[in-house]
């Protein structure tokens, strides 16, 4: 184009372009001279991504991500981060008068004094429960279709830092109001630091800067609010966003698509439309949902008090599960040792959640130690195709749902007329039973569908037409799947169990046996995908 | 490490051979059902119809004029709908039209542009090849020359004093850093102020919020007071006082108590105090039922069973709440008979100490 032309006056008007074009070409070529951008278009202007609904979770994420940041400005030209204490004399007449801290009575003000103000702050959080939301999903996404595989494992856990600083933020955020439920909140942050052993107390007393409830909390979250968190958020996401890049987004296994190519949408114009559009809805809804739906309503609850606090307490959601681990625990499980408290119903849930989270984050590196498998992956999986992995995942759901539900324990025994009590036996048992039932119904039903995907892709789908043969027998006409539907089929990755092999100097490791063993729990199960020669085979039937 | 044949083959590049990495336990088949290749594409409406593609356009732009009227519908309702002081439903009305508009201003760029992409834009497969991640082996090997290089430049695994003697340094200059943070908190103890509370012999217990003090008199069997010592509205730290010194005062027969020794005189006539923070992360233990005179915390379900010195009957909590012991003075006020006799609320490492 006249971009990389020396003299694109001459160009252009050999063109004879129109007023808009010539200054555009003028434009396009006064930066370029300057920047040398014409590199970086050239580079990333048709490059092709793939397209899947699946694929757009992450999206969400990051859409919701840039409708946080743009409301959460607006909201710090307001808010007023100090927990001095001040008489509410804003337009919300039932606590007008009430000693609160600025916190509060600036985000009273946000809500009630400020045009748009409540508008910006539902926003702000609805987009907060979103974005969660959207990592969680798109998590789940990456790891029941094996996207975590080489070479994107690093990726995977940039992804998992980038879902713990999410919680991180909505944490901070949430407690920013400094209203009764969020004090709670912080008061239960409080009790947990201080059963961490030997350091808790002093972390605890930092933190708060001296003792609870302090002047300082709401100041010091609203740095790792604003600046800490999200500064390290982004920087995260960036690194997160390169990776893609330099990896290049993997695909399913539609025909045509290989493990060597990408196939889709070149960035301009169809992806970038697309892209841009779907940022736009997300804003949109989550500006329709805010205008609708009314979300933390902080005047119901008042200025933050140690004393009152509601029945019915729920956390937001994605720290339900924190809060239902800690429900779960049973009674008496604090001991003293040498004249130290050792708070096990505090530290055993926090243990749990950080061993859980720990495995989701390394399972990548286990796979591929498991499978000793060194190449590169770029075809994603149907999870059915991976038995033993989606039904490991679907027992972690069940694990986290059964802790998320905990949360409610109370909700659901007043709503279902059940005790209080049996609710958290069940709770307690399903913690153990639901992931193991979890595992073995989802692995039989990843079984049960390929063996079906077999199935047709041998002998066809059922027609729906009976025919009726010369014998009186009736028949139902099997169709052929053509080569295009066939390939979905029988287009996977099949493993199979380790043969256990002494190495070089004849002898066999014990790290050797143990990865035969999860090795043969993994795949000694195996449906492998159909062959060439059994389709060749059928249709000489 | 040391050794300068290892600093010298960097395991970058000690398989020169590796283009093909290994499969695994995978197995890789000859027999395996080939690609059949791309579908043929298939056009859509509007690349067959003129008058479709005409009709997606007059689409696709009266999306994009609908966000234009969402975003000045916006402004309207913002300028048209001022807050009437005292008036909630003014300022819901307001950020709802306000909010309306800025969503169909999104929405309508938002479909516009997707229904362009979809409807209007070529929709041919683009294909691009991957290359394996890592660098060619001709990078790699330069990659590898340049840390040599840098190595031998500088001396970095020669010169071990100056290595080692670096290491020390990094590894602690960041240390005032930390030592910085101690400012955080007042330099007084952590320890000696969790185990101590407002509560001492002769403060008066009075009711939350206002401050009036209780006569025994008043406290009625079945009744529940939320208490807070005397003089807390005065306090510097209200609130860190508060949050250590909540109880909650209930009146039962004397003889549905259970009293161990020690504890005689810390109830008056069956009307007994209990600390209101409770032992598990300190949530305010608020709700009581009255036939059965069980704490319930609405945090997470820790049950107290008032009638034994509010032991523990269900959930996470260990310890039961610390009670207060009262009595009356001379005026027939309820009184403390001392501070707490150990640390209220969470229990922390040192608690015991």
């Amino acid at each position: 184009m006249t971009v990389q032309t020396e003299s694109p006056a001459t160009t252009s008007e050999a063109q004879a372009p129109g007023t808009g074009m010539r200054f555009t070409n003028w434009a396009a070529n006064y930066i370029d001279e300057r920047t040398s951008i014409s590199g970086a278009v050239k580079e990333f202007g048709r490059k092709v991504f793939p397209d899947h609904w699946s694929f757009e979770l992450g999206q969400v994420a990051l859409y919701s991500f840039v409708t946080i940041l743009i409301s959460g400005t607006f909201l710090t030209f307001f808010f007023q981060a100090s927990m001095a204490e001040v008489h509410y004399d804003g337009s919300y007449v039932p606590l007008k008068g009430l000693e609160m801290s600025a916190a509060m009575a600036s985000t009273l003000d946000i809500s009630f004094d400020i045009r748009g103000g409540l508008l910006m702050r539902q926003i702000h959080h609805w987009a907060a429960l979103l974005f969660v939301a959207a990592i969680g999903l798109h998590m789940l996404r990456v790891f029941f279709t094996g996207a975590f595989r080489k070479p994107r494992e690093i990726n995977w856990v940039i992804g998992f830092v980038l879902f713990i600083l999410a919680m991180g933020e909505g944490f901070t955020g949430y407690s920013l109001p400094d209203d009764l439920l969020s004090g709670n909140g912080l008061r239960i942050i409080d009790g947990l630091l201080k059963g961490i052993p030997i350091v808790g107390t002093w972390i605890s007393y930092l933190l708060f800067g001296g003792e609870f409830p302090g002047f300082d909390i709401v100041g010091r979250l609203y740095v790792l609010h604003i600046l800490i968190l999200p500064a390290i958020l982004v920087a995260a996401l960036g690194v997160h966003l390169i990776l893609v890049v330099v990896n290049k987004h993997t695909q399913f296994a539609r025909p045509g698509s290989t493990n060597e190519n990408v196939v889709g949408e070149p960035i301009m114009p169809v992806y970038a439309a697309k892209g841009a559009g779907f940022f736009f809805i997300i804003f949109g809804v989550i500006a329709l949902t805010a205008s609708l739906v009314t979300i933390n309503p902080i005047w119901n609850y008042g200025p933050y008090d140690p004393s009152p606090v509601s029945a019915g307490t729920q956390p937001d959601w994605y720290i339900g599960f924190a809060d239902g681990a800690l429900r779960l625990v049973p009674p008496g499980w604090e001991f003293v040792i040498f004249g130290f408290t050792l708070s096990l119903n505090i530290l055993a849930p926090v243990l749990v959640l950080g061993l859980f989270i720990v495995v989701v984050m390394l399972y990548p590196f286990f796979e591929a130690w498991v499978t000793g498998d060194k190449r590169e992956h770029h075809i994603t999986q149907r999870p059915r195709n991976a038995p033993t992995r989606t039904a490991i995942g679907a027992a972690g759901v069940t694990f986290y749902a059964v802790m998320w539900a905990a949360a409610s324990s109370d909700l659901i025994a007043t709503h279902f007329k059940l005790s209080i009590e049996s609710v958290t036996y069940a709770l307690q048992a399903l913690l153990f039973v639901g992931p193991i039932v979890a595992y073995i119904v989802t692995k039989r039903i990843c079984l049960g569908l390929q063996k079906k995907d077999r199935e047709i892709a041998l002998h066809g789908y059922e027609s729906g037409r009976i025919v009726r043969l010369p014998g009186g027998e009736y028949v139902e006409v099997h169709e052929q799947l053509s080569d295009y539907e066939r390939w979905k089929l029988v287009s996977y990755d099949d493993y199979q169990p380790l043969m256990l092999r002494p190495n070089k100097r004849g002898k066999i490791t014990v790290s050797e046996r143990a990865r035969a063993a999860v090795s043969r729990w993994f795949f000694e199960d195996r449906i492998a995908p159909v062959s060439k020669s059994e389709i060749e085979a059928s249709k000489h039937h | 490490m040391a050794e300068q044949d290892s600093a010298d083959t960097g395991t970058a590049v000690e398989k020169h051979e590796v283009p093909t990495a290994a499969p695994g336990t995978a197995v890789v088949s000859s027999d395996r059902v080939e690609n059949p290749g791309f579908e043929p594409h298939r056009p859509r409406v509007s690349d067959l119809s003129p008058e479709k593609e005409k009709q997606n356009e007059r689409r696709v732009a009266g999306l994009f004029f609908a966000s234009m009227i969402g975003a000045v519908g916006s402004i309207v309702a913002y300028i048209a709908l001022p807050f009437e002081p005292g008036d909630p439903a003014s300022v819901q009305l307001s950020n709802m039209l306000i909010g309306l508009g800025i969503a169909l201003s999104m929405l309508g760029i938002g479909f516009g542009a997707i229904h362009w992409a979809k409807s209007l834009m070529a929709n041919e497969h683009a294909v691009e090849y991957r290359h394996p991640v890592r660098g060619t082996e001709e990078t790699r090997a330069r990659a590898v020359e340049i840390f040599q290089l840098g190595n031998k430049e500088s001396g970095f695994t020669r010169r071990k004093l100056i290595r080692n003697s670096l290491i020390g340094a990094l590894a602690i200059f960041p240390l005032p850093a930390v030592v910085l943070f101690r400012g955080l908190a007042p330099d007084e103890d952590p320890v000696e102020l969790f185990k101590h509370t407002m509560w001492d012999t002769g403060v008066r217990l009075t009711r939350d919020p206002d401050g009036t003090p209780i006569k025994a008199s008043d406290v009625t069997i079945g009744s529940a007071f939320h208490v807070i010592p005397e003089g807390l509205g005065e306090s510097e730290h209200k609130l860190e006082e508060k949050a250590k010194a909540a109880v909650l005062l209930m009146r039962l027969k004397p003889e549905d108590l259970t009293v161990s020794a020690g504890r005689e005189d810390w109830n008056y006539q069956g009307i007994v105090a209990y600390s209101k923070i409770c032992t598990h992360v300190g949530c305010p233990v608020a709700l009581y039922e009255q036939q059965t005179h069980h704490l319930l915390c609405p945090c997470h379900q820790s049950q107290f069973d008032i009638k034994r010195e509010a032991e523990v009957i269900f959930g996470p909590a260990k310890r039961p709440l610390p009670q207060l012991p009262i009595t009356i003075d001379s005026e027939g006020y309820l009184v403390a008979r001392s501070d707490f006799e150990e640390p209220v609320g969470p229990s922390f490492w040192e608690r015991s100490l």
